[in-house]
């Protein structure tokens, strides 16, 4: 059985004392499957960020002649219909997949913490306001709420964001909310207040600081889900428009036929968007474990 | 017992009752009703021909009397009339319901068939190269996007039969409808399969560590005997409440497999309404996926108390 204390077992190995590169070493072994998963967060934020030094051609200049030319030298993932490089659109729809995780799962924890902060800290009716609100949200599954939202702001990134940010709010919020309950009976919260510092200041300095860990967690796990969502939306074809990029418009409606003349078309964006939500899931898991051993499985 | 239920359904009605003016009042910020789609669709927009489409729709009310008037309806089982068929809303959804429920059945089945055997497996043989493996193997079927697993089993039936499953009114044989609704409904059971194995991988491990398990153990009692009688049973109760968040999980995965794979069910109805602007079948569809979810969570919290008799029932949830 593994032992539970990780941080004698950390001190044990040496993680503690001998400095940074010592420590992921033992992070690393200790933690193979989230090592494999934060090595591909990384390739996929630098394939995001340096998309244009990652291509030879851009991602939405169409070729006639290339009109669902098969995986070759020229293109290595093959073309789509209108003759747009496939290895350049799923390059360039990291960047897509990144800032919709990336921003839908701030704006979503930044809304559900204040939710969740607000509730828990003053309690009363605020708290049965706000428990009602993170009810009624989370009575909807989350592609459904994302779905009519995205419909109501129209298509585009910043409103796909903003639509798949809502459904997020609920699960930031219970957490933030089932912290504060236990911290503010805590008796520095008391010593803070006793030495006269004002009630947002105890919330945003030495609540929130403690909430942090499993927001941290929570966060991973839906930077994943959001990537998965804003891929659905846009097979839908409500998400992200054209000639975006998405990896999930470019599996859209017409991928139904293009299983028989054209496999590469569907095998590479979903091969891509399984791939990045598969490392944020395998790094959510191990930081779930390092920051949170509570919830250890 | 009975003041926490009527507690329970109080506020299960309230819920339901917010997410009615959410949805109502989100649909109706949207820029651009159906009017405009069919007059955009038709190449031309007459004014006065416009207004009184909208007119004709009530859609030249105030939102609130709109409101009214819709949930009036709905108290008396009046869902309204769809705009783009203009038949009645009722019509247009209950013949698409079976489909989706008969889809929705089999999943949970695959899923439930599926993970808590693997579960129980990877738990007990925790650490080893099996259970990485399952691990791993769970981890991507929640990573995969439901409709590209749906694509991919449609190419791996164009590679084995050069044909891919269709779907038809009238399946001429048992075994074609049999093909025809497990094949998507593996699509969508998958993922659901993955969110339980990794459940009851976990309850397990947790019952495992319980002191009663090694009192069962050191009375001599069999390997399997303190798995699968002492251990498994427990660890069922917490798998149990997952069904709640699995109902919304296969709801979102039968949207797009029904779309992948052409099937006219309700889930793939409220994508094609969404783009009509269709409101009376939107707001319907949204609403009755709103009391699935409400009431098979009420029902689990229910079977819960039900299976676990050391959890009381307090009118206040801690």
């Amino acid at each position: 059985m593994k032992s539970l204390d990780f941080h004698a077992e950390l001190a044990r190995a040496g993680g503690m004392s001998r400095g940074g590169w010592a420590r992921l070493g033992f992070l690393v072994r200790r933690y193979p499957l989230g090592a494999v998963g934060a090595a591909i967060v990384a390739i996929f934020v630098f394939t995001a960020v340096f998309a244009d030094f990652l291509t030879v051609f851009d991602a939405v200049s169409t070729d006639a002649r290339q009109s669902l030319a098969a995986p070759s030298a020229r293109h290595p993932l093959g073309a789509d219909f209108m003759g747009r490089d496939v290895y350049s659109r799923v390059v360039y729809g990291a960047r897509i997949s990144l800032a919709v995780g990336l921003g839908s799962t701030f704006l979503g924890g930044v809304l559900g913490v204040a939710l969740g902060l607000l509730s828990g800290y003053l309690g009363g009716w605020i708290d049965l306001a706000a428990q009602r609100l993170v009810d009624m949200l989370q009575a909807l599954p989350l592609l459904v709420l994302a779905l009519v939202m995205a419909a109501a702001l129209g298509p585009s990134l910043q409103n796909t964001i903003v639509a798949i940010s809502i459904p997020l709010i609920p699960y930031a919020a219970r957490v933030a909310r089932a912290n504060t309950l236990s911290l503010k009976e805590q008796p520095f919260v008391d010593a803070a207040r006793a030495i006269g510092t004002s009630e947002l200041r105890i919330v945003l300095r030495h609540i929130l600081p403690n909430t942090l860990a499993p927001l941290i967690v929570l966060a991973t796990a839906q930077l994943g889900s959001a990537i998965l969502t804003e891929a659905s939306l846009s097979f839908l074809g409500l998400g992200i428009p054209e000639p975006h990029p998405s990896w999930g418009r470019m599996l859209s409606e017409s991928a139904a036929e293009y299983v028989r003349t054209a496999p590469w078309l569907v095998v590479f964006p979903g091969l891509a968007i399984s791939l990045v939500v598969f490392g944020t899931n395998l790094l959510g898991d191990a930081l779930r474990d390092i920051l949170d051993p509570r919830q250890r499985g | 017992m009975t003041a926490y239920l009527v507690r329970r359904f109080s506020l299960m009605i309230l819920t339901l009752f917010g997410i009615s003016v959410i949805i109502f009042v989100l649909l109706r910020v949207v820029p651009g009703d159906i009017a405009d789609i069919l007059f955009d669709a038709a190449g031309f927009i007459n004014a006065s021909e416009k207004v009184q489409l909208e007119k004709e729709l009530g859609l030249d009310k105030p939102i609130p009397v709109q409101y009214a008037a819709w949930v009036g309806g709905l108290l008396r089982g009046d869902l309204g009339y769809s705009y783009k068929s203009e038949r009645p809303a009722l019509e247009e959804i209950a013949p698409r319901i079976p489909i989706s429920a008969t889809l929705a059945g089999l999943a949970l089945a695959f899923s439930i068939l599926l993970g808590v055997p693997l579960g129980v497996v990877s738990a007990v043989r925790q650490d080893t190269a099996l259970d990485y493996l399952l691990r791993v193997v769970s981890l991507s079927g929640l990573s995969m996007p439901a409709f590209w697993l749906g694509l991919l089993i449609l190419m791996g039936f164009v590679a084995a039969f050069g044909t891919i499953p269709i779907y038809s009114d009238q399946p001429k044989s048992l075994w074609e409808a049999l093909l025809m609704y497990s094949v998507p409904a593996a699509a969508v059971g998958f993922r659901s399969s993955a969110l339980i194995m990794r459940l009851t991988r976990s309850a397990m491990l947790e019952v495992l560590r319980q002191d009663y398990i090694r009192t069962a153990r050191s009375k001599g009692a069999s390997e399997f005997s303190v798995n699968y009688h002492h251990a498994l049973r427990n660890a069922m109760l917490p798998v149990v409440t997952v069904l709640g968040i699995e109902a919304a999980f296969l709801i979102g995965g039968l949207i797009v497999t029904e779309t992948v794979f052409n099937i006219p069910g309700v889930a793939r109805f409220l994508v094609e309404a969404i783009r009509w602007r269709d409101y009376p079948i939107v707001q319907s569809l949204v609403m009755i996926t709103a009391v699935i979810v409400v009431v098979v969570n009420f029902a689990v919290d229910l079977l819960y108390v039900a299976l676990d008799p050391r959890i009381k029932l307090a009118p206040e949830r801690a």
